[in-house]
């Protein structure tokens, strides 16, 4: 029987108002490659940063048990020193540092602050080496591809002399071949004893190379298989399998005629102008409907809706946008305003609002010609306009005055909400709407989007939870890798057919 | 939209008075700011009249005090709005110089052929430096908004461009006098059109009072507007059922500020009257506020300042409205450099080197966040006199201009200390 290197035992970790995990429990095996799936926001990537001290001993409840002792990592360094590494979804590159500054920094290869080069270069050779790669160390990081970082980023970790490799989505960025290569040097690794934990969506992957599967939902282990027991959709089923409540207002959808049209719809990567990023989406919305796009995050899904609305987001955008059946022209977000289309953003904070100013400044701001006359407002008729959506989104506040950035995750969303009300279009985009809010206010938006379409406005929906797309929209398109996959009555849609819908896609891109 | 609403404001009128009707220690708090400002100039007013041994609020030197700091003033409104887009304008004090050489040669130094004369009045003179000014402050802005390039970078290599041009068509050498129309600018006073009151007549042992019935009339004037405007505004805030100030302290607020408006208007009318460069600045300081508070050009401005993302994913045209900040900007230094010029009589190769630091200064004193989409030209304004009274106030007392500089250094630091400190605490 091989040995357990790590033990998790009845981990819970709470933000305020979220409980993020609960009694989770996991081991690892010595020298195995130990996979983790769940649906975004199910709690993988806080139990790695609860293994790995980014959230330090005592803000968590549990136990952690690596190598037979007790464990209380404070920060990364404590568990870096025990050989425990991590690579995040982000890379932790510096872009304008040679590939050897990069390995070595924090653990420089100095004598009295001196850095020794010929040594660092040495080391870093060696370690390039080892994950396969040629690269001369001397080479800045932003000279060479995403998946080479990638390798770059594990060879900092084996200088840190790593016995557990935490991997957290390291093929999501990467090609077939880069990913292809980076599981065999995981393979190589478990040759060589050191054990890995990796956290991936990709279920070809995990099938072909993990020993053991633990399967996370909703902050909690649903289960840990067997290499044996393995099988896509017991995978899917684990991964899924949670009863639907009454957590939806009951929705009677009164559909009429096509909307709003996208046809043929390309872009391509702002930075990297050969990286198709869309490919050819074709969607319809009709009056008084609710659609929906499922797709894992990184599929393409905000980067659409993006490219649309003004063309905010991307390069080389190519496609046709139609209202009521007539071309419109979206290049522009002021045009794309006032053509009736709105779009409110996944990320509120960044995007959305200006935190530093009050709710009535923040609701008028996309629709200022709504309250002023030749350039000057009136404030009266804007005082009238913030208390009237304030009223309507049911914003929780002392008053308008209330700085945004001071409102809860719901409210502040409820403001974004106003400010596109306000600015009465034809199309609403909500773009991942009741992210990072509690039940209750979730709740008040889905009602919300319902009184939209009853006011036969169209509405598309992007989110990640696949629960909530089943549970309020009419239709739903399932979007992987920037391309349409599946498209369905939701009434006929089930969180297995969206995933199966998926991970083919994946299998055919692999 | 506003037959919608009329019913859903009716029913809510009780209840949004009740809950917007804010205590005063509330209503000050929330405005402890502006009032705190405003009563710190007149504490360092105060105590530098103290130990002035009472010159300061001679009406000589208040009338100074508005001449020497007119066009830090002018420059500071500009300023503001450029800080609360985000950015900063190193070059302001350049380009001022800049524009008084330029007037000076235009209307002094180059000697046009007749058909060109026209270019010498100083009228004609003055709109070209205007526009001149404009323009440089436009392209500036275009390799700003559209190019990218950080503010700081480009207004700094205007800096060094400006001051190297001024030298150049100066060629090194101070130019001047100006013709009387335009000394006017600086120098000048409104006309007493009225004719002088006198309040004391000239006798033995007794110090005549003559007021300059224009000046004292067109403070009344203003007094009066100023409160049938708030007040109209209040009645109009409480008619839809929103009050946001209790009484007492709306009565107490306006009376002080009509009281200050008032007193001041006393002491200019006991010299000679209002100079022409006050018209101007307030003229200039009613616009701003104008066009910060009520106008959809100010509100873009704060909310590309606050969230430059957020504001483009809301339709506005930021890189636009950058542009237009520092277009306007530049003609604000333009004026400013001219006001410089006609003061001094003359320009010089050094004139307006060092101005931005005061503008900037005065700014932030006046409580604008460096991070952008925080600020208020009151501020700005009240900012900009802490600095000139704290000039003024120093010299007279002789302190040594070592120290001068010391202490002013103190007090810029300690005003945004104190802002966010009080954010800290209210956050």
């Amino acid at each position: 029987m091989t040995n357990t290197i790590l033990e998790m035992r009845g981990i819970t970790k709470t933000f305020p108002g979220v409980k993020a995990l609960s009694d989770v429990n996991l081991d690892v095996r010595e020298a195995e490659i130990h996979a983790i799936v769940g649906e975004n926001g199910a709690g993988k990537s806080t139990l790695m940063k609860v293994l790995s001290g980014v959230y330090p001993s005592g803000s968590y409840d549990g136990q952690i048990v690596y190598k037979g002792e007790e464990q209380h990592f404070k920060t990364i360094a404590d568990s870096e020193a025990k050989g425990i590494v991590i690579i995040h979804q982000e890379l932790a590159l510096v872009p304008l540092l040679s590939i050897a500054e990069n390995i070595f920094l924090g653990n420089e290869q100095a004598k009295a602050g001196v850095i020794d080069w010929d040594e660092t270069r040495d080391g870093a050779r060696k370690l390039l080496s080892m994950v396969g790669l040629t690269e001369d160390p001397d080479t800045l990081v932003t000279n060479i591809g995403v998946g080479k970082q990638q390798l770059v980023e594990i060879a900092k970790a084996l200088s840190k002399e790593v016995r557990l490799l935490i991997l957290d989505e390291p093929t999501a960025s990467l090609s077939e071949k880069d990913s292809a290569a980076l599981l065999e040097l995981l393979m190589e690794f478990r040759r060589q004893g050191i054990t890995s934990i990796l956290i991936s969506h990709k279920l070809n992957e995990i099938s072909r190379v993990a020993d053991r599967i633990t399967v996370i939902r909703d902050g909690r282990t649903i289960e840990t298989m067997n290499k044996e027991q393995i099988s896509e959709d017991r995978i899917i089923t684990s991964m899924v399998g949670r009863a639907l409540d009454d957590r939806y207002p009951p929705r009677t959808p009164q559909i009429g005629e096509v909307v709003f049209e996208v046809k043929n719809w390309n872009v391509f990567h702002p930075l990297h102008r050969d990286r198709q990023i869309i490919r050819n989406i074709n969607l319809n919305i009709r009056k008084g409907e609710v659609v929906g796009i499922a797709g894992l995050m990184g599929s393409g899904r905000t980067e659409f809706a993006m490219s649309l609305f003004g063309r905010s987001y991307g390069q080389k955008i190519s496609g046709e946008v139609f209202l009521h059946g007539k071309k419109i022209d979206t290049s522009t977000v002021e045009k794309a305003v006032a053509q009736g289309i709105a779009y409110a953003t996944e990320d509120r904070k960044t995007y959305g609002l200006n935190l530093i100013d009050h709710i009535k400044h923040n609701t008028t701001l996309a629709n200022l010609r709504g309250i002023s006359s030749m350039g000057v407002i009136d404030d009266m008729t804007e005082m009238d306009v913030a208390n009237e959506y304030r009223k309507k989104t049911n914003i929780r506040s002392s008053s308008v005055y209330q700085v945004t950035g001071n409102l809860s995750g719901g409210n502040q969303q409820k403001v974004v909400l106003s400010k596109w009300l306000f600015a009465n279009p034809e199309v609403l985009i909500l773009d991942e709407p009741t992210r990072g809010i509690d039940v209750g206010a979730k709740y008040e938006i889905y009602t919300i989007i319902n009184q939209l379409a009853a006011q036969g406005k169209a509405v598309l929906v992007i989110s990640s939870e696949m629960p909530e797309l089943l549970g309020i929209t009419d239709r739903l398109y399932v979007v992987n890798e920037g391309q349409i996959v599946g498209e369905m009555p939701t009434a006929e849609a089930s969180q297995e057919k969206i995933m199966r819908a998926i991970v083919r896609a994946e299998g055919k891109a692999s | 939209m506003t037959t919608e609403t009329a019913p859903a404001s009716a029913t809510a009128t009780t209840e949004q008075a009740k809950n917007q009707q804010l205590s005063v220690w509330g209503a000050l708090k929330a405005n402890m700011r502006d009032y705190g400002l405003l009563a710190a100039l007149i504490l360092i007013m105060l105590f530098f009249q103290y130990f002035t041994g009472g010159v300061l609020f001679k009406p000589l030197n208040l009338t100074n005090i508005i001449l020497q700091n007119s066009y830090i003033i002018v420059m500071a409104l500009g300023m503001l709005l450029i800080i609360v887009a985000g950015h900063i304008d190193l070059s302001v004090g350049s380009v001022s110089g800049f524009i008084g050489a330029l007037a000076a040669m235009l209307m002094v130094g180059w000697k046009f052929p007749p058909e060109l004369a026209f270019l010498a009045n100083p009228f004609v003179a003055g709109a070209i430096c205007i526009l001149v000014g404009a323009l440089i402050g436009a392209a500036q802005g275009y390799l700003i908004a559209y190019h990218q390039i950080p503010s700081f970078i480009v207004t700094l290599a205007g800096m060094l461009i400006f001051k190297g041009l001024s030298l150049a068509i100066l060629a090194g050498k101070s130019v001047g006098p100006f013709p009387a129309e335009f000394q006017l600018l600086s120098a000048g006073f409104i006309p007493d059109v009225f004719g002088p009151t006198t309040l004391v007549a000239a006798a033995e042992g007794v110090q005549p009072l003559v007021l300059h019935t224009t000046t004292v009339v067109i403070g009344i004037v203003t007094v009066v507007a100023m409160l049938a405007l708030a007040i109209r505004s209040r009645s109009r805030r409480k008619a839809r059922g929103y009050e946001s100030e209790p009484l007492g302290l709306f009565v107490a607020k306006n009376v002080v500020i009509a009281a200050l408006v008032l007193f001041f208007t006393y002491m200019l009318a006991s010299y000679r009257g209002l100079p022409n460069v006050l018209v101007v600045m307030a003229i200039l300081i009613a616009l701003f506020v104008f066009v910060t508070k009520r106008m959809t050009f100010g509100r873009r401005i704060y909310a590309l300042g606050g969230n430059l993302k957020a504001a483009a994913l809301s339709g506005i045209k930021t890189e636009r409205m950058t542009f237009y900040v520092f277009a306007i900007m530049g003609a604000l230094a333009a004026l400013a450099g001219m006001i410089y010029a006609a003061r001094l009589n003359s320009a010089t190769p050094k004139a307006g080197q060092g101005l931005e630091l005061d503008v900037i200064a005065a700014v932030f004193i006046g409580g604008a966040s460096a991070l952008g989409g925080v600020g208020a030209v009151a501020g700005a304004v009240i900012g900009a006199f802490i600095m000139g009274v704290m000039n003024n106030g120093m010299s007279i007392m002789g302190i040594n201009i070592d120290l001068q500089q010391m202490i002013k250094g103190v007090v810029l630091l300690a005003a945004v200390f104190f802002d966010l400190y009080n954010k800290k605490r209210a956050g």
